[in-house]
């Protein structure tokens, strides 16, 4: 796996990586605001993480080791394909492991395991623009984030109280970055949004599709809106994982039949795999390959 | 009451190539004064009160508002951030089509309290109550207040506009042909439910339209305009029963008599 000719080191040639790297250092200048770049054309289609794809590119070393998360798993298509991917034309070392990995390049959620000053996590961003819904015109978002005139954006959660009496926003919940920018924490839940506030690691942000890179540098202060009245809260679950019986992580509803079962089990697979082969046990974790975990191992 | 304009325009002109929008308009506007501007169509009505909102620039002029610490600052020097922040405080804008002052997608209430809120009030309940209050002094009923304007008639859009525009107390509210496009009982009710809040809030305020009677009603001072010109100026009253320009006095004899 050394036969890296056909590609230039990581898929786009120096002079991309160059203008890319030019984008994050500015977004890590100004915290949460967005800056415009010259997205390529990649070997994928927009929306399978395009714009994650060109910043992990433009910032991966021979040395790097990468985690790809999709949903907070490491099995799935598009974490299977673009770790694949990375391994073909920078042959750098994967892993799912969340702890040895120096760049993590993730789909909407944030490893449960505590990141470190020596990681960078890619978020792969589907719509930058916290405003968009609310202001479809592009010069006019931009014009108020220049003024930092964000009254607009209390407008939707107040209309989330009137209509269901709180908060209803689950995901991308926009987030104030350094007391300046607000910012579209990508489509996270809000689960994670406490997670990067004054995070040691860096937080890089692609849209490919919208062409604009954010970052939010180590150690940044990372408030999410809300009201007096109504503060921000996070989702909480009335059951541990059914799997490894962890509590206060994020948990995916899995449908096990066609006549309502369900369970709730870790959407952070290495979290999950880790803590049952620490012997931690759900209510409905199958008795046997207990050490290994029942899902395939990434490659 | 105070011996010192609010607004003093001086020489404003606004050309579009070699077309002329508005030509040496000068005027003052006083604390709590309503001024209308009337003429017909074309004559530079719109023109003239987009140059003095600020959301155009004048290609000559100048216009002075007296901000609330007294001192009086020139429209067209200051940055845009501190023109914006004047418009969503201190001044109001009244469209005559209520979709273009309104967000259409968000409910009575939302639209009433975006202004508290892009001020900084972060608290819902205390949002809601003034929403509550504004709705009710526009006649609109306390449970619409989660509707979207796009279930409102007409009328109610354009009460919940004015609602919009008075909830954060302005001095100054610009209005564009406020009664254009509503039948004539709801025009009425407009033009009481307006005049009361002028008069209750003091209000100063410079009505666009095309309509004398409005003008009538609503102002104490008039503007006539023709082809970018002002024509002629005076008391609402002497204008209408003692017009002296030649086209005054043929606008006044153009109303119909029913």
């Amino acid at each position: 796996m050394t036969d890296i000719a056909t590609y230039n080191f990581a898929y786009l040639d120096e002079q991309t990586k160059r203008m890319i790297r030019r984008a994050i250092l500015k977004g890590i200048a100004i915290p949460g605001y967005q800056v415009p770049f010259a997205s390529r054309e990649m070997p994928m289609p927009y929306g399978w993480g395009t714009g994650g794809v060109q910043v992990t590119a433009s910032i991966i070393g021979p040395d790097d080791v990468l985690k790809v998360i999709d949903q907070g798993a490491d099995d799935t298509t598009n974490a299977v394909s673009i770790r694949a991917f990375f391994k073909k034309v920078a042959n750098v070392a994967v892993t799912t492991d969340t702890a040895s990995a120096t760049i993590i390049q993730t789909r909407h959620r944030i490893p449960e395991h505590p990141l470190t000053a020596a990681q960078v996590l890619v978020y792969q961003v589907p719509i930058p623009e916290p405003l968009r819904f609310l202001e479809p015109r592009e010069t006019e978002t931009r014009k108020m984030h220049a003024l930092e005139e964000y009254g607009l954006m209390h407008v939707k959660l107040y209309e989330d109280i009137a209509k269901h009496g709180r908060i209803a926003t689950t995901y991308a919940y926009p987030v104030k970055v350094e007391g300046r920018y607000v910012m579209d924490p990508s489509p996270t839940p809000k689960f994670d949004n406490p997670k990067m506030h004054r995070s040691p690691a860096l937080q890089l942000f692609g849209a490919g599709r919208e062409k604009r890179i954010y970052a939010v540098p180590p150690f940044t202060e990372v408030v999410s809106l809300d009201f007096e009245d109504h503060p921000f809260e996070v989702q909480t679950f009335d059951q541990p994982c059914a799997l490894c019986a962890a509590e206060n992580v994020y948990l995916d509803e899995v449908i096990l039949d066609d006549h309502g079962g369900h369970m709730f089990v870790c959407s952070d697979t290495d979290h999950c795999e880790k803590r049952r082969a620490d012997g931690h046990r759900g209510h409905l974790a199958p008795e046997s390959h207990l050490a290994s975990g029942t899902r395939e191992p990434a490659q | 009451m105070t011996d010192e304009p609010l607004l003093r325009v001086a020489a404003l002109s606004k050309f579009y190539g070699s077309r002329v929008g508005c030509d040496n308009v000068s005027f003052d506007l006083w604390p709590g004064e309503v001024l209308a501007v009337v003429g017909e169509s074309g004559s530079g009505k719109t023109t003239l009160l987009n140059c003095l909102s600020t959301r155009l620039l004048p290609s000559s002029g100048t216009a002075s508002y007296r901000m609330r610490d007294g001192q009086f600052r020139e429209l067209y020097r200051m940055s845009e951030a501190e023109r914006r922040f004047l418009m969503r405080t201190d001044w109001g804008f009244v469209h005559q089509n209520p979709a273009d002052g309104l967000r259409m997608t968000v409910s009575a209430g939302a639209n009433v309290g975006e202004r508290l809120m892009a001020v900084g009030d972060r608290h819902y309940g205390r949002i809601r109550a003034t929403a509550v209050d504004w709705l009710s002094r526009v006649e609109i009923d306390e449970d619409r207040i989660d509707d979207e304007p796009r279930a409102f008639s007409g009328g109610m859009r354009q009460r919940l506009q004015i609602a919009r525009n008075l909830v954060t107390g302005p001095r100054l509210v610009f209005m564009d042909e406020p009664t254009g496009g509503l039948d004539v009982s709801v025009q009425a009710r407009l033009l009481d439910l307006l005049r009361g809040l002028v008069t209750d809030l003091g209000l100063a305020a410079i009505v666009v339209t095309h309509d004398l009677a409005v003008a009538r009603l609503l102002s104490q001072r008039m503007m006539v305009m023709k082809d970018g010109r002002v024509v002629e100026s005076g008391l609402t009253d002497r204008v209408l029963d003692d017009p002296r320009a030649p086209y005054t006095q043929l606008l006044v004899s153009s109303i119909l008599q029913v």
